[in-house]
């Protein structure tokens, strides 16, 4: 009987040279007489040990190796990985048993790494589908109160309740309703719904299916930025395959529910991961931002009530189908329940992500999981929830990953995205970053963001040459006020955030700039 | 030297046909008539205006919006050099300065032999494990000086045994 290898198929694998790795497996095999299949899994998450082969025990387990480099094929051969041999470098042992993965709590991600992603048979195996086929005995208002129960919040960043969402849309009374999945997940840092999607497309879909049945909707669409083509490749396989047995399109396993599925790609623009603008680009249009009211809920895609959530918050909805919405609300703390998938990225030696219960601190993620800095040198600040996230200087790093404590303390938790900085970083030089990003994503629609982004490049330049340093500061910081309480969405309204976070903890790099200059045109 | 590139107007109202009736059609017509010719043909947003009964201005500002569509066709290869934060804290700063060096280009700008367009990107998911990069359809990590100017010397000699 062959022996089943496990290489994933996904973006960071694939990047670290995973198809040489397959090839040159098949080929000493081949060479050699070994009997093996190649199982393209989905990514664990643990990227820094990616490709990360596994291989079946034959007796339940998988023994893992890592990283795998195409030339470490034949060597791992010989020391006897297809017998799990641990007598070599790159062996790991049992993978459940790596302190990384062992020590999380996945709930979201509990299939991801075991399955082949697009098989209906292994999904089905590993508890696919238990969630969709409670759903279609339930009622819609059941369904509701089981996402209500569960406490889920909005994963994209807003973290709304999910279920009041749900509520809004099935109290509308409509002929047609969809459900948008908002998978353009554009936050550097962040890479969890590229995981949900690689790894393990099916439970989203299942997500959507169950949010269709809650409220009356249909059709449904994956808007996925363009930038993701390994993920837009599985999903639609995904999609093909759920299609063909029946767990999507007309009567799905003859109950009389239908739903419609399709992937729409996005072309490169940030701002359309901003719930309104997305709509506008799924339309046709251009993706500039609606005014709110009236609410995507009520009137969202073409006009009709529209659920768009997060690809992360659809994915939790099997498990809280399956397993109850309380099983979920058990994990958390304060108004913050069930898990995040926290993404350690950057300057970090361990990156990858960490599917954790609400309430660790910062430090223990990149300390304990992350194992400090990659560069070995000190870290210096993390930039936390994306490029509108504040950046956190270590006096900070103590505060529990949680919404509110986040909130509180002027940051912002967001998609989960951890970036690590080491002391060579120039926190002017991100400042500035900050606002240009913003030059280059405002939708343009309205002006502190349009115009003040442009400004805010200015006045951070004039700051590092040394320029009225003081005047310039307190200039910055009116212009940041201006956009965080005049901008129409949270691109104008939030970039300001690691602007000033950069200048408040890190006040030296923006004074360094003025002194290291002759200081010439300082008042 | 000016060329007038060649566009294949047939495939283009192959496309307009197979899609016009699409729900908000105009996106994956655009995708469609990219990946097929390279670049939105300016003489198509006529076409493309009419099929969808929207003016011209509309489908031009659409195709003008969006960072992935471009008016005019790029080198053989689209090199993509993710700019976010996280690839900035692995040192994509160096890196980027070190590709336009070589290359000779800015941002969006086209090697004089035609070989390389190089582009901006923000963010290509690959977060933990950059600074990343992205030629066509494939991402890659961990991507330093060295290795740029190997993809590079790659991408222009396969190219060349090609002719």
């Amino acid at each position: 009987m062959s022996i089943k290898v496990y290489v994933p198929r996904d973006t960071t694998t694939q990047a670290l040279g995973g198809e040489y790795v397959v090839s040159r497996l098949q080929a000493e095999a081949a060479s050699r007489g070994l009997d093996i299949e190649i199982v393209r899994n989905g990514s664990r998450g643990l990227c820094w040990l990616e490709p990360l082969v596994e291989v079946d025990t034959g007796n339940g387990g998988r023994a893992a190796y890592g990283p795998v480099s195409p030339g470490d094929v034949s060597a791992l051969l010989d020391a006897g990985m297809l017998d799990a041999s641990t007598d070599h470098p790159l062996a790991l042992g049992e993978v459940t048993e790596i302190p990384y993965l062992k020590n999380q709590q996945r709930l979201t991600f509990a299939r991801a790494g075991v399955t082949d992603a697009v098989s209906i048979t292994d999904y089905r195996q590993h508890g696919g589908f238990d969630g969709l086929e409670k759903a279609l005995q339930m009622s819609a208002q059941a369904i509701v109160d089981d996402v209500k129960t569960s406490g889920l919040r909005g994963r994209g960043g807003a973290a709304f309740p999910t279920g009041i969402k749900w509520q809004t849309v099935l109290g509308c009374d409509a002929d047609q309703k969809y459900i948008v999945c908002n998978a353009d997940e554009g936050d550097s840092g962040t890479f969890a719904d590229r995981l949900v999607m690689e790894a393990d497309p099916l439970m989203l879909i299942e997500g959507m299916i169950i949010a269709g049945l809650a409220v009356g909707a249909d059709q449904g669409y994956i808007y996925l930025r363009e930038e993701y083509p390994l993920a837009h490749q599985i999903l639609n396989e995904a999609i093909a395959n759920a299609t063909e047995a029946n767990w999507l399109g007309d009567n799905i396993q003859g109950s009389g529910c239908n739903f419609q599925l399709e992937v729409r790609l996005g072309a490169a623009a940030y701002i359309c991961g901003e719930e309104t603008s997305l709509l506008n680009s799924l339309e046709g249009k251009r993706g500039l931002v609606r005014a709110k009211p009236p609410l995507p809920a009520i009137e969202g895609l073409f006009g009709k009530p529209t659920i768009v959530n997060n690809v992360l918050s659809l994915a939790a909805v099997p498990y809280i189908l399956a397993n109850g919405g309380q099983s979920y609300a058990d994990y958390g703390m304060g108004r913050s329940r069930g898990t995040l998938p926290f993404q350690l990225a950057g300057n970090i030696e361990r990156g990858g992500m960490v599917e954790l219960a609400f309430g660790p601190t910062l430090r223990e993620l990149i300390e304990t999981f992350g194992n400090g800095s990659a560069s070995g040198r000190p870290l210096k600040a993390i930039q936390v929830g994306g490029p509108l996230g504040a950046y956190l200087p270590e006096s900070q790093w103590d505060l529990p990953l949680d919404y509110e404590a986040f909130s509180a303390d002027g940051a912002v938790l967001g998609h989960g995205g951890v970036v690590a900085f080491d002391d060579t970083v120039d926190m002017s030089e991100q400042a500035r970053f900050s606002m240009e990003f913003c030059v280059a994503e405002s939708c343009g629609k309205c002006t502190p963001c349009r115009i003040g982004s442009t400004r805010g490049v200015e006045v951070i330049d004039k700051i590092r040459a040394g320029q009225n340093t003081a005047a310039n500061l307190e200039l910055l910081d009116d212009l940041c006020d201006t956009m965080i309480y005049g901008s129409l969405c949270a691109m104008g309204g939030m970039t300001p955030f690691p602007v000033q976070s950069a200048v408040k903890h890190f006040p030296d790099d923006f004074i360094k700039a003025a002194t290291t200059t002759d200081g010439g045109a300082s008042a | 030297m000016t060329v007038t590139p060649q566009w294949d107007r047939t495939a283009v109202q192959q496309i307009l046909e197979s899609l016009q009736h699409t729900p908000g059609a105009l996106l994956p017509i655009l995708h469609a008539i990219q990946d097929s010719q390279g670049y939105i043909p300016p003489e198509s947003i006529q076409m493309i205006a009419d099929a969808l009964q929207q003016t011209r201005a509309e489908v031009h500002g659409v195709v003008t919006f969006y960072h992935h569509f471009r008016l005019s066709p790029p080198g053989k290869h689209v090199v993509q050099i993710c700019r976010a934060e996280a690839c900035q804290a692995r040192g994509v700063r160096a890196l980027e300065a070190h590709a336009k060096n070589t290359l000779g280009v800015d941002y969006h700008g086209t090697t004089a032999d035609r070989e390389i367009t190089l582009e901006p990107v923000y963010c290509l998911g690959n977060c933990a494990c950059g600074p990343s990069i992205r030629v066509g359809e494939q991402i890659m990590g961990r991507v330093d000086a060295e290795r740029f100017d190997a993809l590079v010397e790659e991408l222009t000699t396969a190219t060349l045994e090609l002719k």
